[in-house]
């Protein structure tokens, strides 16, 4: 049991991989795949998330920017891909009929600058803005509003550019992704695969960083960033590893929900959008491996299926669960599974297996955000 | 780790899969549709989806024109139904973001396998729901007054396009003299490209543009923009806002001591239903529709009575709840035509012509090419009761031209580049 310990979050992964890459293709409908897909994509950010606050204290409610980065650069290359050579994007001509190509569109044409552009951009900006921000050592609720404003900032900066940028009405109507046809059923699961196998790419990621010396040094700065800086470390180089880590996952997500969602808007990049990705991740469990995925995942299932049987009261719903889980579970359902074996171990009168580990890993000694 | 290798081996594989790629032109053109429809004509119903925003900041309008598609539903069915089926309709709710109206067409047509989907507002929402019908060959009916220059073999329009309400508030101003004009809007697909037209035919009437400001859809704050108004001082304002912002800007325009009198508004989304909720005395402005209570035509007054019975009511009937209205039952009209649900043959019924609506605004004609239908003009200013005095009426029912293609002053290219776009 003690040795096959370390692996379980392998095996987790790995039956995770199958439920996703072999059983629901086989067992779900195309619409519900490509919902499923969705969610992936959100889970994808999630799991960046889940790095960034859940193990290293920053609370990041700002990660619509790099979604939104990573949306953008794949919706400008979709759209140029789908528009005929030598003409424009039709809401181009429809809002100005003498407009010409705005010039940072045109190096979208190319795949490569694309996809080189959903890495590179948001390591930059969240290079460059983490660096700034935690060699100054602004954290806490100063951090978390600075992320937001970013993030409002994006939106608003997209919607009163709705010549350049379609603004609020977004881009949308692709027909081709990097040479494929989206309208095929084949393509859409090859679509799906691509985003599924990234997110267990990404847990994969994040599992090997959490165990890692770079692990153990983000949740030491989490819970005490003095001690970690007196023993000679630099927090502000540990923080800003994780801040960029998750920033691109983030992107990445974003371009994945492009072709898989077929439109993108700032108004899911926005506030209420980003709020919402850090709201699965606290459901779920912002410190374990598979809670901000899973919970990420829930709630857009909650939003497809309850928001269908009652539009109103589906908010109500996701407020209350958000209300119960901070009360009674504030490190999310995914502790539910350690409080149930620690009960069962208890009344068997043996030592639950928990406490073989260090304790503080999971349980942050405050809440990890206003200290 | 050997589950990293063996993940991108798999990705690779997935990637080599046999999906049809940009070249394959046959098969691209296929697509699903191919695949056939999955409605289901076996029973004695037949499913339709109503898609209206019910909440965030478009509900106010679109429970209006879902509550109107019910009682359309209702009529329909306790007279018998379509083809003697009996209409089973599934509402969802767009909830006024547009990626969820994309998500809901499909899953109303792939999921539900629904005949047809009513509804939308925004022509936002209307451009998101477009591939999606395109890509499954699905049949989607749009209630909503837009700025044309679009057509689909799979959406049908029975709102007006620009040369039925546009272009004659247009003529109307010119005929009163108008010499200068500004336009306000809300910054986004309807108002943007509406002003583009207007621009462009104001340059053809002789008619100055002094100024064009947008707000985005979500802001209430015209302060700025109506005090350049001010400085501008037109004959005329031109108002394609629309929503809850024009309560703002209403605000704004009286505040700053503009009245009817002196610089009056002609709006083409302010109807009966907003005219009582500006928070402010709207009388002597004018509105560019097609339909209005106070139009006076063999079915207005039974169809108000019937309105204004129905329970989920709001009292009065208005040019998009209107259009709504007509389109289940032009909806009707052609499911009859072809002795179909099968979209090829309603839109081959479509095509072969001849499809009318006797409609509260009077007897309307379905053009089969553009999807569009025939509509009469009218120019109405507000009285005290908040109802229209129809000031003008066009020439009989105006043909729907959404290219303008009657029109020389729209540059053919880019008439011939959006309609190479649309395919």
């Amino acid at each position: 049991m003690t040795r096959l310990k370390p692996w379980l979050p392998v095996i987790g992964i790995a039956v995770f991989a199958v439920l996703l890459l072999v059983v629901a293709p086989a067992v779900l409908s195309m619409h519900w795949l490509n919902n499923l897909g969705k969610y992936c994509c959100w889970a994808i950010a999630a799991v960046g998330i889940g790095l960034a606050w859940g193990r290293g204290g920053m609370l990041v409610l700002g990660q619509g920017v790099f979604f939104g980065l990573g949306a953008y650069a794949m919706a400008m290359h979709l759209t140029l891909e789908s528009t005929a050579p030598g003409s424009l994007p039709v809401f181009m001509i429809l809002y100005d009929p003498l407009a010409s190509l705005p010039a940072f569109w045109e190096p979208f044409r190319s795949d490569a600058f694309t996809l080189a552009a959903i890495v590179l951009l948001p390591v930059i900006v969240a290079g460059v803005l983490g660096y700034a921000l935690f060699k100054r050592r602004i954290k806490g609720a100063y951090f978390a509003i600075l992320s937001q404003a970013l993030a409002v900032a994006l939106a608003v900066l997209i919607s009163s550019t709705i010549r350049e940028t379609g603004g609020d009405t977004g881009l949308s109507d692709f027909k081709y992704f990097f040479g494929f046809v989206l309208n095929d059923d084949a393509n859409k699961v090859m679509v799906f695969m691509i985003a599924a196998s990234l997110l267990i790419l990404c847990l994969l990621a994040v599992w090997q960083l959490n165990r890692s010396r770079f692990g153990e040094l983000l949740v030491a700065t989490r819970d005490a960033e003095e001690r970690v800086r007196f023993l000679g470390y630099d927090p502000a180089n540990i923080k800003l590893v994780a801040y960029v880590v998750a920033a691109l996952m983030a992107s990445i997500a974003g371009a994945l929900f492009v072709p898989i969602v077929g439109i993108i808007t700032p108004a899911e990049i926005g506030a209420s959008a980003s709020i919402l990705m850090i709201a699965g991740v606290a459901l779920g469990g912002r410190a374990s491996l598979f809670g901000p995925a899973l919970g990420a995942m829930a709630i857009g299932w909650g939003q497809s299926s309850l928001g269908s049987s009652w539009p109103d009261g589906w908010v109500y719903i996701l407020g209350l669960v958000f209300i119960l889980v901070t009360l009674f579970l504030p490190m999310g359902l995914s502790s539910l599974f350690g409080k149930a074996k620690g009960l069962l171990w208890r009344s068997r009168g043996t030592p639950p297996d928990a406490l073989d580990e260090p304790a503080p890993v999971l349980e942050p000694v405050g809440d990890g955000v206003t200290k | 780790m050997l589950a990293i290798p063996a993940l991108a081996t798999a990705a690779v594989l997935v990637l080599a899969g046999c999906g049809s790629r940009a070249g394959d032109t046959a098969e691209a053109d296929a697509g699903t549709a191919a695949a056939g429809s999955c409605i289901d004509t076996s029973g004695d119903t037949i499913k339709l989806g109503f898609l209206n925003s019910l909440t965030g900041g478009m509900a106010i309008s679109e429970q209006t024109v879902s509550n109107v598609l019910h009682m359309a539903a209702d009529e329909i069915n306790a007279d018998g139904g379509i083809l003697g089926k009996q209409i089973e309709y599934i509402q969802e709710d767009g909830a006024t973001d547009w990626p969820t109206f994309a998500e809901k067409t499909e899953k109303l047509l792939t999921q539900d396998c629904v005949a047809a989907i009513f509804g939308g507002w925004t022509s936002s929402s209307r451009k998101a729901v477009k591939p999606v019908v395109e890509e499954n060959n699905g049949l989607f009916f749009y209630p909503v007054q837009y700025e044309g220059l679009e057509s689909s073999p799979n959406i049908y329009y029975t709102g007006a396009t620009t040369n039925q309400q546009i272009i004659p508030a247009m003529d109307y101003l010119a005929a009163q003299g108008v010499k200068t004009l500004f336009l306000a809007g809300s910054d986004y697909v309807f108002p943007r490209t509406a002003n583009a037209i207007i621009k462009l035919y104001a340059a053809e009437l002789g008619i100055e543009i002094v100024g064009e400001e947008y707000v985005p859809l979500d802001k209430d704050d015209w302060t700025t923009q109506v005090s350049k108004i001010v400085a501008a001082d037109p004959d005329f304002v031109f108002n394609t806002i629309n929503g809850s912002s024009n309560v703002g800007f209403i605000k704004a325009y009286y505040d700053a001591g503009l009245t009817p009198e002196t610089t009056p508004i002609i709006s083409v989304s302010i109807a009966e239903e907003e005219a009582p909720a500006m928070g402010h005395e709207v009388t002597g402005n004018y509105a560019s529709w097609n339909y209005f209570q106070s139009l006076e035509t063999p079915n207005n007054p039974g169809f108000i009575e019937r309105w204004q019975a129905y329970p989920d009511s709001s009292g009065v009937t208005s040019d998009p709840m209107e259009a709504a209205y007509i389109s289940l039952y032009l909806y009707k009209a052609l499911a009859e035509a072809a002795g179909s649900f099968e979209v090829d043959d309603i839109n081959a019924a479509a095509a072969e012509g001849g499809i009318t609506v006797d409609a509260p605004e009077g007897v309307v004609t379905l053009d089969g090419e553009n999807h569009h239908i025939s509509k009469p003009g009218n120019i109405g200013r507000i009285n005290a009761d908040n109802q229209f005095d129809i000031v003008w009426s066009s020439d009989g029912f105006i043909e729907p031209d959404p290219y303008l293609e009657g029109y020389d002053w729209f540059p053919a290219d880019v008439r011939d580049a959006l309609v190479a776009a649309a395919g």
